[in-house]
């Protein structure tokens, strides 16, 4: 009896029939897709994009050069020289990321003592070049100056739980 | 049209005249059949991803727009396509046998456009009205293998090969049942004309049609013709998860749009063929005021929009058969059936008088 169920059910194309309600039904139901430029999904304050170095409020940069990013970097993206400068500090003389090695992994970031090196929510970067994408000093400290409200805002929501 | 008739007599004397007159009118009807059909084929290849794009929750192509008008977006795609086609180079492999190579395109093509000269579009309008229409048809599309095969020897590489071969046996196994299928239609029709099979579906409404009397057959012939396009699901032809891209692999550019091309002007023809054989042609569905007054043009081109979305429908559904499957249903399930419905038939149709005039007998016999 169950055979001739079978038989009659696939004989009678009534599974294809079914499979066909299931596409049709579908054809109907409103569409998930994000319109990427238009319409952007959610981000985390988490989020890890293009690094930044920051400064603190009185303009000096934060970077003590302790190498401890450049150490901890898995894809070995980070190459830090340094120096002293007259009044006794110790500064970078060059802070270089190349972004086509970075991993984006965050370590640097959690390394870091003094929250210099940030990651930020920037994701739509590119190079037209070779080596447009290895950021120097400059550069990330000129997107530190830039975002620099964004980050701090993230850093505070995200305080609790550092 | 006879006062341009008179003219090409008055400019070229009688003889000649009446030649270039014939010759030209062919020649517009040719156009006016062709360039609709392969700006149809563009355009079907927009609505098959749009369609299926909607039946995955995705909006398909929505970018490129038509002339700049910002509610046609995605409507450009199609020219954006076939222009990037045109601009890319055609590779001729090392190995590949070079006349053979350009010939299967074109061996393709041909069939699935010289088919169109018998559709009847409505009653008057027909290039060819020949008698031996369905002879006709079914030597062409049976014709369009040739360029499959060939493509896949000539390509001289072993993906090629396999597909071309597979789509050899898949497309001669399934002629059978879409032969023994058409075999009804004209039992019921008694003429191999096509516009005369459409007329004897003429009638008060669409239980005329031999849709009804003759469901399994149009089943089959629908299937078949599946089949017959390598398309999903019976693409095993070019079977991307196992042989790459089967017969067209080595083609690039324009020789491999002219194949696509012939698949979906295959499409179009199967889905015409369909609606002329079995949904009634030109004719509307119920022969009353409102349905009446639309040109059998306008309801032939319904009929074959509908049966297309039914095969962009399968390929949005169906998971790709095994190929001894294939070869089951073609031989094991379409066949048997085809045949008992043509003793079947023809059992009908010997009845006595008296007993095929009881409804609902009396409708189609």
């Amino acid at each position: 009896m169950n055979r001739i169920k079978k038989f009659f059910s696939t004989f009678l194309l009534f599974e294809l029939l079914k499979g066909m309600a299931v596409t049709g039904k579908y054809l109907f139901k409103p569409k998930i897709t994000v319109h990427y430029p238009e319409e952007k999904t959610p981000q985390s304050p988490r989020f890890r994009g293009l690094h930044a170095l920051r400064r603190y409020p009185n303009g000096e940069e934060r970077c003590i050069a302790c190498k401890l990013c450049e150490a901890v970097c898995p894809a070995l993206a980070i190459t830090i020289e340094s120096e002293q400068r007259a009044d006794g500090t110790r500064r970078t003389t060059r802070y270089d990321i190349d972004l086509s090695k970075c991993i984006f992994c965050g370590f640097c970031e959690e390394s870091c003592p003094v929250d210099s090196i940030v990651e930020t929510r920037i994701l739509e970067y590119h190079g037209e070049k070779r080596g447009d994408l290895i950021y120097t000093k400059e550069m990330l400290l000129a997107v530190g100056d830039r975002y620099e409200e964004q980050i701090a805002k993230d850093r505070e929501a995200d305080a609790r739980y550092r | 049209m006879e006062y341009i008739q008179q003219q090409f007599i008055q400019m070229f004397g009688a003889e000649w005249g009446a030649m270039l007159f014939s010759l030209a009118t062919n020649m517009t009807f040719i156009f006016a059949i062709v360039v609709p059909l392969l700006l149809g084929v563009a355009y079907l290849t927009f609505a098959e991803r749009k369609i299926i794009a909607y039946m995955q929750i995705r909006v398909g192509p929505n970018r490129v727009t038509f002339f700049g008008i910002p509610w046609l977006r995605g409507w450009g795609q199609p020219i954006a396509d076939a222009v990037k086609a045109i601009m890319k180079e055609i590779v001729i492999p090392t190995g590949a046998n070079k006349f053979l190579f350009i010939l299967a395109p074109i061996l393709t093509i041909m069939p699935a456009l010289a088919a169109w000269a018998v559709i009847p579009f409505s009653p008057e309008l027909v290039l060819a009205n020949i008698n031996a229409g369905l002879l006709y048809i079914l030597a062409m599309t049976s014709m369009g293998i040739y360029g499959i095969i060939i493509a896949g020897w000539a390509s001289n590489s072993k993906y090629a090969f396999l597909g071309a071969m597979r789509s050899a046996a898949q497309v001669v196994s399934y002629e059978l049942a879409m032969g023994f299928a058409l075999v009804c239609v004209l039992m019921m029709s008694q003429s191999l004309n096509l516009g005369d099979i459409v007329n004897g579906q003429q009638g008060d409404s669409f239980l005329n049609w031999y849709l009804i009397p003759l469901f399994p057959m149009f089943l089959v012939y629908l299937i078949s013709g599946v089949a017959e396009t390598n398309r999903a699901p019976f693409d095993v032809a070019e079977g991307e998860s196992e042989i790459v891209a089967g017969f067209h692999v080595d083609y690039s550019g324009m020789a491999f749009t002219v194949f696509f091309l012939a698949e979906y002007a295959n499409m179009i023809l199967v889905a015409a063929l369909t609606s002329i054989m079995f949904l009634g042609g030109w004719l509307p569905p119920v022969d009353i005021a409102p349905f009446t007054l639309i040109p059998g043009f306008i309801w032939l081109l319904l009929k074959i929009a509908f049966i297309l979305f039914f095969f962009l429908w399968f390929r949005a559904t169906f998971p790709r058969y095994r190929y001894d499957q294939i070869m089951r249903l073609g031989w094991k399930v379409f066949i048997p059936i085809t045949l008992i419905w043509i003793v079947l038939l023809g059992l009908i149709m010997q009845l006595p008088e008296s007993v095929r005039e009881f409804p609902p007998l009396n409708i189609w016999f």
